[in-house]
């Protein structure tokens, strides 16, 4: 975490081959304590960023996926309701003993407020996702996943935690994280993200990769891949992705696409092999069926 | 470095890339941590901080490359090998800063020296392209222009050969020094103002009457596209996803009681009554003839965007009798789909009463409680009778009619204008002739909110 070259070296070695960009962004995010707002296309790492980097720094992995609907009580905190209904029946069950000896209706209530308010207390809190992550106190990394998924309502109630790393609950007061976490939120861009929000994270955007780095990927991703098939499948991948297609292929693709040709025992690309498996790189009816009559014509070209 | 910052801020803002305080704080906070030694890192840094988009990616890229780069400077003077320098000049030019730099060809030094210049004449507040002369000029004034003007005529009027060469070398020098200076501020122009001018050309265009004396302008179709798409989209980022808002103030008695039957009816879990905001259901009713021709291409555009974000639109174009245009706005791109719909029913006779009829036989099922109907014309029947008891039955079935008239209300009523007559059986009826007027009414019915 000292300079960015250290970090692109400690991705590199957790399996994670990262641009400079990239290795930037997550510099800045440690070193500003600032969350990091990841955007890219589905299958570009963004996920995986947040991963390695837990690995990286031996840090626990909290995640949370995002979803139309999700709310405080799942994301936050909830009461454990039922150890809160056993409370009570408890607490009904010692009361006449307690106050038995009351001699009248004040002293019972002077009693009562002496005993001490435990029902709305931590140890009936049920923590969610982001207050694990608050409270974990030699720090983690929270993994706020398509964030864009959310309601507004929601991204809203975030920015204080984004902010200042704490959270009110109206019963117990500001919980506050001793070690701030580090924050990483995906987008796939199914929505704008409110100003507020974007304005409080470092933006960074992954593109799909260029040759040479998608090389490196697909080779520390898959270990044991035959050099030239490396060479051969990114190169087909990336004129793939220079067509009109519904959905390009990612890295993720090209990753399972080159597991899925090792599986075959393929040492080179032959059209009937890449005919076999390119529903494991393409996944509309349509694309295929545009990219099936070139496949000889693409494994020929040269990358350009 | 403070105040190089500032002004890079500005550059971008001027680029469309939001930058409030707390980011430029947060923007210094990043040069105090990773410095500027480094170029690369120093500018995906600030990327990483400023831009929030991958388009505001691509426009801090252009600024970056524009504002932190320095051309190598230019102005150095023809070779001093056969030794004129700048102990040949006349005795001004001792004193001179600028004549030594220019004399020794020191480029560095000029460079330096014109940052300053342009500091003190303000050159970055520039707005306009024709301010640029004026701002050049002042540049070489404060850079000490003057001074050398001098010498150079001293040293014309110098009887001494070598002086005289020395100084036509100064002049030489000059001239290479005041193309730089206008480079210089063409690039600063290029920074600050450019991006200002064209919003400026938007905002204008936005307010322009879609159907004024020629038209709009063909120089300005393509911005007006461009502009009708974003526009488009920002409502349709507003309101294509919202579906419900929570409604937490009121108590859900009956729902709460059910859940607390699991709790031996304790009511723990406790629910609140939420509201439903609907989709919006429109039903588009586009007037295409020759009255409202110029009007109607941004009409359709602007159809065809929305097209694109609200799910349930039905779009209709009339001139003469009236057709679906669905299928054509989904089909085709948005350039060919205008001219495809024109096409078909584009510039005949208007008919109003024989449109309504051709929808009520055909598409009067599509229009349930839900539905907003909104209709753009003139309503200019060419004296036809106008079927107001068909309208009244769109209207008796829909949620609301929006009349949208590209003329003047003062001109309603008048000649073969039945829009007074139309006007009683519409919710709304309004003049709508620019592309602001049009975005605020079609977010109005996007929000359902009908005002009475």
């Amino acid at each position: 975490m000292t300079s960015v070259d250290a970090l692109i070296e400690g991705l590199s070695s957790v399996g994670y081959i990262a641009s400079r960009r990239i290795a930037t962004a997550l510099y800045m995010a440690v070193n500003l304590q600032k969350p990091i707002l990841v955007e890219g296309s589905a299958g570009v790492g963004k996920t995986e960023l947040a991963l390695s980097t837990a690995a990286l720094l031996g840090l626990p992995l909290i995640r949370m996926q995002c979803y139309e609907g999700l709310d405080e009580s799942k994301a936050l905190y909830e009461w454990k309701y039922g150890k809160q209904l056993l409370y009570t029946q408890i607490l009904k069950d010692r009361m006449g003993v307690a106050l038995a000896d009351a001699p009248d209706m004040d002293a019972a209530m002077e009693r009562l407020h002496g005993m001490g308010d435990l029902f709305f207390s931590e140890p009936f809190l049920e923590p969610r996702p982001l207050m694990k992550a608050l409270r974990e106190d030699d720090g983690c990394v929270l993994l706020i996943d398509e964030i864009d998924k959310s309601d507004e309502a929601f991204e809203a109630f975030l920015l204080e935690v984004l902010s200042a790393y704490q959270v009110s609950i109206p019963e117990l007061g500001v919980m506050k994280a001793k070690t701030p976490p580090i924050v990483f939120l995906t987008s796939n861009n199914v929505r704008d993200l409110g100003d507020a929000l974007k304005r409080r994270c470092l933006h960074l955007h992954i593109p799909l990769p260029d040759a040479a780095l998608e090389k490196r990927i697909v080779a520390s991703r898959v270990p044991g891949i035959e050099e030239k098939l490396t060479q051969e499948l990114v190169s087909f991948v990336q004129s793939l992705r220079t067509m009109d297609l519904r959905k390009s292929p990612s890295i993720s693709e090209t990753v399972d696409w080159a597991r899925a040709l090792i599986l075959l025992n393929a040492e080179s690309l032959e059209t009937e092999v890449v005919k076999d498996s390119l529903n494991v790189l393409l996944k509309f009816e349509q694309d295929i069926v545009a990219v099936e009559p070139q496949i000889a014509e693409l494994i020929r070209r040269p990358l350009a | 470095m403070q105040t190089a910052l500032e002004d890079f801020f500005r550059a971008l803002r001027a680029a469309d890339v939001r930058i409030s305080p707390a980011e430029a704080i947060d923007a210094h906070r990043t040069v105090a941590l990773v410095g500027f030694e480094d170029r690369v890192l120093f500018k995906d840094a600030l990327c990483a901080t400023l831009a929030k988009s991958a388009e505001e990616v691509d426009r801090f890229d252009r600024i970056f490359e524009t504002f932190f780069t320095r051309d190598s400077f230019q102005a150095a003077p023809p070779s001093a090998e056969d030794g004129e320098g700048l102990e040949d000049l006349p005795p001004e030019a001792e004193q001179s800063e600028l004549a030594r730099m220019l004399m020794d060809g020191d480029a560095s030094a000029l460079a330096q020296a014109m940052e300053e210049a342009a500091d003190r004449a303000q050159v970055s507040q520039i707005r306009l392209s024709t301010q640029r002369s004026r701002l050049t000029r002042k540049l070489l004034e404060e850079m000490g222009l003057s001074e050398i003007e001098r010498i150079i005529a001293a040293a014309r009027k110098s009887e001494d050969a070598r002086t005289e060469a020395a100084g036509l070398r100064l002049e030489a020098a000059r001239k290479a020094l005041s193309q730089e200076a206008s480079r210089y501020v063409e690039r600063q122009h290029e920074l600050y103002a450019a991006e200002s001018g064209k919003n400026l050309r938007e905002d204008l265009l936005a307010r322009k009457a879609l159907n004024s004396e020629g038209g709009i302008d063909p120089v300005d179709q393509a911005m007006m596209q461009a502009l009708v798409k974003r526009m488009a989209k920002r409502l349709a980022d507003r309101y294509s996803r919202r579906r419900h808002v929570a409604w937490t103030g009121h108590l859900d008695v009956r729902r709460t009681l059910r859940k607390s039957m699991g709790y031996g009816g304790m009511p723990f879990d406790i629910v609140f009554k939420t509201k439903k905001i609907a989709k919006p259901s429109i039903v588009a009713i586009c007037d295409v003839s020759k009255s409202v021709a110029a009007a109607a291409q941004f009409l359709l555009t602007f159809l065809y965007s929305l097209n694109e974000v609200v799910d349930r639109m039905e779009a209709f174009a009339f001139s003469g009798r009236m057709i679906s245009v669905n299928a054509v706005l989904d089909e085709h791109r948005i350039e060919t789909a205008i001219l495809e719909v024109l096409k078909q029913i584009g510039f005949q006779q208007t008919d109003y009463g024989k449109s309504l009829e051709d929808f009520c036989e055909q598409h009067l099922d599509q229009i349930d409680r839900h539905t907003t109907v909104i209709i753009l014309g003139d309503a200019r029947s060419n004296y036809a009778d106008p079927r107001l008891d068909l309208l009244a039955t769109i209207q008796k079935r829909s949620r609301a009619v929006i009349w949208l008239n590209p003329e003047p209300e003062s001109y309603w009523g008048q000649g073969d204008s039945v829009m007074h007559r139309y006007e009683r059986f519409c919710h709304v009826a309004k003049q709508c002739n620019t592309l602001a007027q049009l975005e605020r009414i079609i977010e109005d019915v996007l929000r359902t909110y009908i005002p009475h």
